[in-house]
């Protein structure tokens, strides 16, 4: 064998290697890089009271309630499997709304509720004018895809 | 092929033909993709006016790490064949894909404070594109050192075929975890952003990539001539 194809071999052999361990490295990863737990992971996982936790889904439709103190929001966020009540006081993000997605950081409580610390938006992959979006809302296509997989 | 074009002098010939094109043709794809993205398309329906920034985010997220797969490409070629031009033409590529790598960071850190309501979050998307630009500082650094020490380049050559792990991580990590950062948009049979909106960026994923190539020939070219200078100076003196 020449020299050369001897370092071919061995490159390849290498890039193998190196595709192997990054594989195992993330699938033992796979839940620690998750940056946000589902309702579905809460119901079935150990307590995550008293941890300060992200909790991500969507935002139930027709769950929005602004409470009488002016500025506490309550609503519902579910991965259309389970639901977790959220509630959060201070300024929630411009794209924050029903039917959309959300990541809430805080706390569960220990009443199986959520208090929220900080409210960020998650936006979906459709990119569209408002013309068109008016035109789905209107035809009753629903805005099931953002948020889940 | 490689062989051919392992001449340096054929090398040359090529590159002084390709260069005014790439760049030239590229800088025009990118004003008329970009004159395209800030006047000619509509605003989203929930980013509103700042969904524009995707026009120079994506091309900058697909050459920060399409850079390093040309570099690794290059270190591959280097360390199997041994051509000292497979090791420039990584040397040339780094600096450039690691300033489309921050460019990608800078304009997505931008979008994220009016969509998301933050500037940084360690999802696995943002975290994993943030280590690809301090493995590009980091395999300049080395190879630099290597120069500087006389190695022979096989050390950031394996650096730079090792780095390419973390391209199918950044690639997927939307799919794998959950993340903040949205799902693929775009892909070679499908695309969930509107045609009205879609059109400038395919004209700027091509400008920005010709403009990538035209960069890394006309670097690749001054260091040859600079290496030149530096032989017939040698040659004088002696």
């Amino acid at each position: 064998m020449k020299r050369k194809h001897q370092r071919l071999f061995l490159g390849l052999a290498a890039l193998g290697a190196i595709g192997g361990a990054s594989g195992l490295a993330l699938s033992a990863l796979q839940d620690q890089a998750a940056f946000f737990y589902t309702p579905s992971d809460v119901a079935t996982k150990s307590p995550l009271t008293d941890k300060a936790v992200r909790l991500g889904g969507m935002v139930e439709k027709g769950s929005i309630r602004h409470l009488s103190d002016g500025v506490t929001i309550a609503f519902v966020v579910t991965d259309n499997a389970a639901k977790v009540p959220v509630r959060f006081t201070g300024v929630a993000p411009d794209l924050f709304k029903e039917g959309s997605g959300v990541v809430a950081e805080g706390k569960f409580t220990d009443a199986g509720g959520f208090v929220a610390d900080n409210l960020l938006a998650k936006h979906d992959e459709r990119y569209m004018p408002p013309e068109i979006a008016d035109k789905m809302a209107a035809a009753g296509a629903g805005t099931t895809a953002a948020g889940t997989k | 092929m490689i062989h051919a074009l392992a001449n340096p002098t054929r090398f040359l010939k090529i590159a002084r033909l390709l260069t005014p094109l790439l760049f030239w043709g590229g800088l025009a794809l990118v004003l008329f993709g970009c004159w395209g993205g800030l006047t000619q398309t509509p605003p989203d329906y929930l980013q509103k006016e700042s969904v524009r920034i995707m026009y120079i985010h994506v091309p900058s997220a697909w050459l920060g790490m399409g850079g390093w797969s040309s570099l690794a490409l290059a270190c591959f070629a280097f360390l199997v064949w041994r051509h000292p031009l497979a090791a420039l033409a990584a040397r040339a590529i780094a600096p450039v894909g690691a300033v489309f790598a921050a460019l990608c960071l800078i304009t997505g850190s931008i979008w994220g404070r009016p969509t998301w309501g933050t500037w940084w979050e360690w999802d696995g998307r943002l975290s994993t594109m943030l280590l690809l630009l301090f493995i590009y500082i980091g395999w300049i650094a080395l190879e630099r050192a290597d120069r500087e020490r006389g190695g022979d380049g096989r050390i950031p050559a394996l650096l730079g075929i090792a780095g390419t792990a973390l391209l199918p991580v950044i690639r997927y990590s939307v799919v794998w975890w959950n993340t903040l950062h949205q799902g693929q948009s775009l892909s070679l049979t499908k695309s969930t952003i509107d045609p009205s909106m879609l059109w400038p960026l395919l004209v700027n994923l091509m400008g920005f990539s010709l403009l990538f190539g035209g960069v890394v020939l006309m670097r690749m070219r001054s260091a040859l001539a600079e290496q030149r200078i530096e032989a017939r100076i040698r040659r004088m003196t002696a």
